[in-house]
């Protein structure tokens, strides 16, 4: 019986400190040695002043700034300490009324704004928290932002360009826009 | 589905295949015990271990006693990963201060994890210290992967010795998957996945002002922190000013490697891989999902490697691939067709340069839709569990291959072990079918197939099984059950049994919408994840202590080979004909329903 029982309890302990202590504090020593930045959560700095993660998105309904994916996280959106998506099944009415809100939004915030909305601009993302939009979703917002700043569509434009990611590696992922990114440079043009 | 998206696929699948046969070899080294490079440098380490553990590394257990190992031990930490969540709340590495778990969630989480099903009814930013997420559930990543892999080892020496009365120690497996094989992987993934900014420090949640600061309506609470009803009897709300966003912080990247890796699944944070955090950039998306097949897809190498013959184990891995593609297609069109819903609604739903377009209700932008369908279906294949977007969002169709994946008994790459022991048990039905046919006495690689070890894969077969119809069954028709569903129409019924689906399958991916932080689903679901790893594990050592034991028959001509493409497509029949009789009535009223309502 001492046969199966010591190895059981020894284990326990042996496995906890090896991979439950050696394993995270060894891969936390070389993360903070070789990528500080990334391992600290890819904070954006201005002025020697924090002003927010490039990897966590923030909620925008300003008309001057562009607008990110919708959030369903509780109790209000982009909240970072409680990722969620909106779990809403393809059936459920309540998703085409959160689709219908949000086109209403847009076009009460641009009248002119063309009649059909790109996917990603009328559905909550996955986590709450994405810090992109595809390109169609910035281009549709452009004409918007440069009215409500009083900048030249085409400065926007450039803008918008600036901050777009390709495919990673020229394949992988998608084309996306950081919006955080974006509006930081909207409201600091250098 | 877009050309890009086929590319990423095929790259996908063309990176696994090619790593299969490195990794694969290496493993059959591991476990051959004999000399090779990595034990040159770990094998102080793991001769250490052994004298801690009092135990002798080549002497050789029953499968009794290596069943009794393999429980004893899972009960040991069970009771040590219990006492740290309930305690967590005075335990260190607490910053956020979150206090001891509930019972039933404690009850739930343990069961979860020390089963590697790590299905999660809690969000992991909200409720988890650093300290429970690294000595709790990242251990247990580890182990309960270690002791699958061992219990597969355990059957494959079932099949390659000769009336023998041993299948190995089960302290020495476990200890060589563990140093060998997992630790080592996790180290490199972890150090990538941080360099794509997976987040890995001990700092507190980090506060951060918000560029647009807003306001947002909540419930008027009195003193004593109950909702102020008006008269007309809706609560009274008020608006609360939003200035900052707090940014959850954490080892994270050191727990993702092993949750990939170990086809545990279980997130850092509530959305899991969904969170950029978690999943911050394309390539670690690629790294993650590569590491979800990696080890599950490598065994079958290793095993053709121990048995000696190599076609057998591509063979099963052929099997795999033939059931999983359709699936893998099957969603991925299904998410990229979008929701016609939406499209009347004004919804712009088509692919094209500017947008990837379909279903993105749930899914992050980075990903798109063929890395999101990629993901649900390999996680499912396997007994992952992860998620890089919101299955519960998923169009019905699209939806209904995870589910399919999982029903099948998670033996199409399934878990880190366990998947090949459930595929292997599959295999010694098919030679029996076969065997019926033609009317001579199945055997499976030189081994007969008698009633003992029908007996067995029955009990592996149908346990799961039943746990997913019963579960289902008593959630479907209980006030506490139906309670927790929130979508209306049949997709309500789609997450009842999603969730019976993952738990008996020892997944851990949910239709997330489910409340299933009550006691009626912390104990019914914790209950259905202990049946469906011990009752198919146990049953799996019983066969490898059988077939240890007999002779070997050398084969005949009137053996059936199993390596050749007609065995490979009778297996895949056999595999789809049993999920199918099981399943198909439950998914006529879930996903089926759903699909022809929309599509009306």
């Amino acid at each position: 019986m001492m046969k199966i029982i010591r190895p059981a309890l020894v284990s326990m302990i042996v496995f906890t400190v090896l991979t439950g202590i050696i394993y995270p504090l060894a891969v936390t020593g070389i993360a903070q040695l070789i990528f500080p930045g990334q391992a600290n959560g890819s904070i954006i700095m201005k002025d020697g002043k924090v002003v927010g993660s490039s990897l966590i998105g923030q909620p925008f309904d300003d008309p001057k700034y562009f607008w990110g994916r919708l959030s369903a996280t509780a109790p209000f959106p982009y909240n970072s300490a409680s990722s969620s998506g909106s779990n809403l099944a393809q059936t459920n009415p309540a998703l085409v009324e959160q689709a219908k809100g949000r086109i209403e939004a847009l076009r009460n915030a641009d009248a002119e704004a063309p009649a059909s909305v790109p996917a990603d601009l009328a559905t909550a993302s996955g986590s709450g928290l994405d810090p992109h939009i595809s390109r169609a979703a910035a281009a549709y917002q452009i004409q918007r932002v440069a009215k409500n700043r009083g900048m030249e569509e085409s400065k926007v434009s450039a803008l918008v360009a600036a901050y777009t990611e390709g495919r990673q590696f020229g394949i992988l992922g998608e084309p996306r826009v950081n919006v955080l990114r974006l509006n930081l440079a909207l409201d600091d043009p250098q | 589905m877009t050309a890009n998206g086929v590319i990423q696929i095929a790259l996908y699948l063309v990176v696994l295949l090619a790593l299969v046969k490195p990794l694969g070899s290496y493993m059959a080294k591991v476990y051959e015990g004999k000399p090779f490079w990595s034990s040159r440098v770990l094998g102080p380490v793991e001769r250490l271990i052994y004298r801690l553990f009092g135990i002798q590394a080549d002497e050789e257990m029953s499968w009794k006693t290596y069943a009794v190992a393999a429980l004893a031990f899972k009960f040991a930490f069970f009771f040590l990963l219990y006492l740290i969540l309930r305690l967590q709340g005075i335990l260190p590495l607490n910053p956020q201060g979150f206090a001891g778990v509930s019972p039933d969630l404690a009850f739930n989480t343990a069961v979860s994890f020390i089963t590697n099903t790590n299905w999660q009814s809690y969000g992991g930013e909200s409720t988890m210290s650093y300290l429970t997420q690294m000595m709790g559930l990242s251990v247990q990543n580890f182990v309960s992967a270690a002791q699958g892999m061992a219990v597969l080892v355990a059957l494959i020496r079932g099949f390659s010795r000769r009336s023998a009365e041993t299948i190995g120690n089960f302290w020495v497996d476990l200890t060589r998957s563990t140093l060998y094989i997992l630790l080592p992987l996790s180290i490199i993934m972890a150090v990538m996945f941080v360099s794509q900014g997976v987040v890995q420090n001990f700092k507190p949640y980090k506060n951060i002002p918000l560029l647009q600061t807003f306001t947002y309506d909540t419930p008027k609470l009195d003193a004593d922190g109950k909702a102020v009803i008006a008269a007309d009897n809706k609560p009274i709300t008020e608006p609360a000013k939003v200035l900052e966003q707090t940014l959850p912080l954490g080892p994270a990247a050191s727990q993702i490697a092993i949750k990939q890796l170990g086809t545990n699944g279980g997130g850092f944070f509530n959305v899991n891989s969904a969170h950029p955090f978690e999943n911050p950039t394309p390539f670690s998306n690629f790294l993650e999902m590569l590491a979800i097949l990696l080890i599950p897809a490598s065994l079958c190498y290793t095993f053709g490697r121990m048995i000696g013959d190599r076609k057998q184990g591509w063979a099963l891995l052929a099997v795999m691939l033939i059931i999983f593609i359709p699936f893998l297609i099957l969603s991925y069109s299904s998410e990229q067709t979008g929701n016609p819903l939406l499209t009347t609604a004004g919804v712009d739903q088509a692919a094209s340069y500017f947008q990837p377009g379909g279903n993105m209700e749930g899914k992050e932008m980075r990903f798109g839709i063929a890395n999101s369908a990629l993901w649900a279906t390999a996680t499912t294949a396997a007994s992952n569990g992860s998620v890089n977007s919101m299955h519960d969002s998923f169009s019905p169709l699209g939806g209904l291959a995870p589910m399919v994946l999982m029903q099948l008994g998670e033996v199409v790459f399934g878990g880190v072990g366990s998947g090949l022991y459930g595929m292997l048990a599959f295999a010694i039905v098919a030679v029996f079918v076969s065997g019926l046919m033609v009317g001579r006495t199945p055997e499976y690689l030189g081994k007969k197939i008698e009633a003992f070890e029908m007996k067995m894969v029955a009990l592996v077969i149908l346990v799961p099984a039943a746990c997913v119809l019963l579960g289902t069954a008593v959630a479907s028709v209980t006030a506490a059950g139906v309670s927790g569903v929130p979508n209306p129409g049949p997709h309500g019924f789609s997450e009842i049994l999603y969730a019976f689906s993952s738990a008996g399958n020892n997944n851990g991916s949910a239709f997330g919408g489910l409340s299933a932080n009550t006691p009626f689903y912390n104990i019914l679901l914790g209950i259905a994840m202990l049946f469906g790893r011990f009752w198919v594990m146990v049953p799996i050592l019983a066969i490898a202590g059988s077939l240890a034991s007999k002779k070997y028959v050398t084969p005949s001509a009137g053996t059936l080979p199993t390596h050749t493409p007609l065995f490979v497509l009778f297996l895949a029949s056999i595999i789809i004909i049993v999920g199918a009789l099981t399943f198909f009535p439950g998914l006529a009223l879930g996903p089926i329903a759903e699909h022809l309502m929309l599509y009306k």
